[in-house]
Order: structure tokens, then C-alpha cells, then sequence
């Protein structure tokens, strides 16, 4: 393990700059030192100007997004000794496929807008009354939407995605990881207020399962899988709808079949 | 740029005093060749037109089946040419790793819960490429005996 390591670091002024160039920092290599530490060290000691998002620093907040040679990962759980050696460099730049404001932060109103469209949040057919006590819910059903649930917006997902950076209306990964997390949740009773959004060439066909979102995901969450799933539970509540016309339920699309 | 047609075009974002101009990266044409992973996607989606190529052979062959001997022979032939040969040989190899490919997303399109739980990967991918090898092998069988 080198004992210093140097930074290509995308630097991009909107006020200055047309467009980002890399500037070059030499940091120290410590064992216990993330990407986002040698950041630090670069803001506090070489450069106050560098701009960059970040905050729990324990891979929980989903602010520290970035892109380390190329690939997206949390900057507070990628290591520098594990690109320390053989005079290696690291290159940080913002996440792909988003407007960068200024550095390595990236614009992510777009995302917002999209995570709302899929309708994150319980949404209940009856008007339940708080006096009748709490939603009960056995462990396997947990088990059945856990996985996706464990989502902590970061976006690494949406710069790994090509289907993102070339159709900008595309709902993308974790939105349409989310809307599923909804729909297989037993207390959740809004699958056909998704249906809209989610069987859409914007929503879920949109999706042509490259699976990269799966692999960066610092959460383990499996957003392909998702958006696989919930193609297949469309699919087949579409077939339904020729057998029984009316009276469709959105069984299948909550995955409760 | 005239004043008139400014106005008609409509700016995508309202920017604001302190976010004063983003920075848009643009999407290459070549997006698929600088990464090994987007690299793969683009030729699994390729070997598609591949498996196209078995499949109209397939119907080539029932159609000379169907027609009579000469039609047949005549379908022989034609696999005999060794352009033809070639092609089979590209194409298998593009089928084997569009098979491989898909047996292996398989398990996180379709998982099955029994007994409360999901089925591990493996026991969804394996059964396909059991039944993969048993189809194989008994047209092997079928074949060469």
C-alpha cells in the first residue's frame, strides 16, 4: 500500500466554467481512510473551494454519492487502500447522468419529482379510524417487500442505469424499486393507484434489465429484480383483465397471489 | 438569438441566483464500449438476432421436410456450405451465452417463496440449466445413435 495517493478531482464553477476539468491532489493513504475522508482532507487543508455533498459518513444518509473511477459508489464506504498500490490513481466525479451544480454535486429535483410520481407511502382503500388499532403484519410478510424497503435514495442506481442517461423521463431504478416495496406491503392497499405510472413505457418497460442498478447498489436492494417482478405481475393482470372484464383486482400487481 | 423565438422556447429549468448555470453532461453513441458491464448487456441483447438465425433454420429444415426428398437434400447442401458452417459456429457461441445470461437473471425475475421463504438462487437457475443439458443430451441421443 503507497503511503500517498493523488486525486483527479472534476472541478466545475457554473460561474467560470463551460464545462468540468480534473484537478490533481496528493493525499495521504490511511488503512482507515475512505474517499470521502481524502475529500475532507483536500476541503480542510488544500482547497476550501472543493464543493461535494455528504453528512452520516456510515452509508445511511445516501448524500455521498459519487463516481470513483468510473464507478458509482458511496464515497463513506470506498476504502483508498483498496486503490492504493502500483502508483494508481483515484478520479472522483460527480454521478453520471445528472446536471452538475457545482464540483460533485449533482441536480437531483428530477429525481424527486420521478420518486413522487411512484407513489412512496401507504395509501389504503378504507378510511381506517386510528381507534382500530395498528396494521398487524406477520414476519413473512415483511420478508416478502424487506429487501426493497432497505432503498436510502442515493442514486447510485440512476448513474449506473444507460436506460437513465439516454430517456431522461424514464422513472428509473429505485423509484420503481420503491412503488414495488409499496405494492408488496400486506397494509398497503394502492397497487392500482401505481398501475398508471408503473405500466408505462416510461415506467417499468422502459427498463431493458442491463441489471447495473443491482450491481452498484451499496444497500443491496435489487431494483431489477423489482422492476422484472413487477413486469411479470403486470403482464399477468393484464391476461386476467380478458378472463374477468370487470371487477379487476389488483392482486397480482401486489405481488399477494 | 431573435427575441421573438426566445420567448416561444420555453427554458427546462427555472434557474435560480445561486444555482446559476448546471452543467449537462451529454450521452455518447458509444455509451456501450468504455464499460465491461454495459459492454456484455449490448451483446447479450445482440444475441438475440442470433437465436433468430437457429430459429429460421429450424423452419427451413420442417419446410424441406415437408416438401420431399429433394427439398432436403438440397437443405443438406446448403448447411454443407462452409459460409454456412461458419455462421452456425458464430452463432452458437452467441446462443450458449445468451442462454447462459438469461438462466442467470432468471432467479431475480421470478422468485419463489416455499415454506415462507424464498427459494435460493441456485435452485432457480439449476433446474433450467438441468433440463437444459437432459434436452441436449437426448437430442445428441437422438442424433448419432
Amino acid at each position: 500500500m503507497a503511503d500517498k495517493i493523488v486525486m483527479e478531482i472534476a472541478r466545475y464553477s457554473p460561474e467560470s466554467d463551460h464545462e468540468p476539468h480534473f484537478e490533481s491532489y496528493e493525499v495521504p493513504v490511511k488503512r482507515e481512510w475512505v474517499v470521502l475522508d481524502a475529500l475532507n482532507h483536500i476541503k480542510d487543508n488544500v482547497d476550501g473551494s472543493l464543493t461535494y455533498r455528504w453528512s452520516c459518513r456510515m452509508g445511511i444518509c445516501g448524500s455521498c454519492g459519487m463516481m470513483v473511477n468510473g464507478e458509482p459508489k458511496l464515497t463513506c464506504a470506498t476504502f483508498l487502500s483498496s486503490y492504493a498500490r502500483n502508483g494508481n490513481k483515484i478520479r472522483v466525479e460527480p454521478l453520471r447522468y445528472f446536471p452538475v451544480i457545482r464540483d460533485l454535486v449533482t441536480e437531483i429535483g428530477g429525481f424527486m419529482e420521478k420518486l413522487k410520481k411512484a407513489k412512496p407511502w401507504l395509501m389504503r382503500a378504507t378510511n381506517d379510524q386510528l381507534s382500530e388499532g395498528t396494521y398487524l403484519q406477520t414476519p413473512e410478510q415483511l420478508d416478502r417487500y424487506k429487501q426493497f424497503s432497505m432503498c436510502i435514495n442515493c442514486t447510485l442506481c440512476y448513474a449506473a442505469c444507460p436506460v437513465v442517461g439516454l430517456d431522461p423521463v424514464f422513472i428509473g431504478p429505485a423509484a420503481l424499486a420503491l412503488a414495488q416495496r409499496y405494492n408488496m406491503d400486506s397494509r398497503d392497499q394502492g397497487a392500482a393507484e401505481r398501475t398508471a405510472t408503473l405500466a408505462h413505457p416510461d415506467g417499468v418497460w422502459g427498463c431493458t434489465f442491463v441489471g447495473e442498478c443491482t450491481r452498484v447498489c451499496p444497500k443491496h436492494v435489487d431494483p431489477a429484480g423489482a422492476i422484472q417482478q413487477y413486469k411479470i405481475a403486470a403482464v399477468i393482470d393484464w391476461l386476467k383483465s380478458f378472463v374477468t372484464p370487470r371487477g379487476r383486482d389488483a392482486g397480482s400487481l401486489a405481488g399477494n397471489d | 438569438m431573435p427575441v421573438a423565438l426566445q420567448a416561444t422556447i420555453k427554458p427546462p429549468v427555472q434557474y435560480t441566483e445561486f444555482h446559476p448555470r448546471w452543467y449537462r453532461p451529454k450521452v455518447s453513441v458509444y455509451w456501450w464500449l468504455g464499460e465491461r458491464h454495459y459492454f456484455k448487456f449490448i451483446v447479450r441483447e445482440l444475441s438475440s438476432v442470433f437465436v433468430a438465425i437457429f430459429v429460421i433454420e429450424t423452419l427451413l429444415l420442417i419446410n424441406a421436410l415437408r416438401t420431399g426428398p429433394d427439398a432436403y437434400a438440397q437443405f443438406l447442401q446448403l448447411m454443407q456450405n462452409p459460409l454456412v458452417i461458419v455462421l452456425n459456429i458464430v452463432s452458437l457461441f452467441f446462443v450458449v451465452f445468451h442462454t447462459i445470461t438469461w438462466f442467470n437473471l432468471a432467479p431475480s425475475a421470478t422468485p419463489v417463496r416455499m415454506g415462507g421463504k424464498r427459494l435460493p438462487d441456485a435452485m432457480i437457475a439449476g433446474p433450467a440449466y438441468l433440463a437444459w443439458v437432459a434436452i441436449s443430451a437426448f437430442i445428441c441421443w437422438l442424433v448419432l445413435r
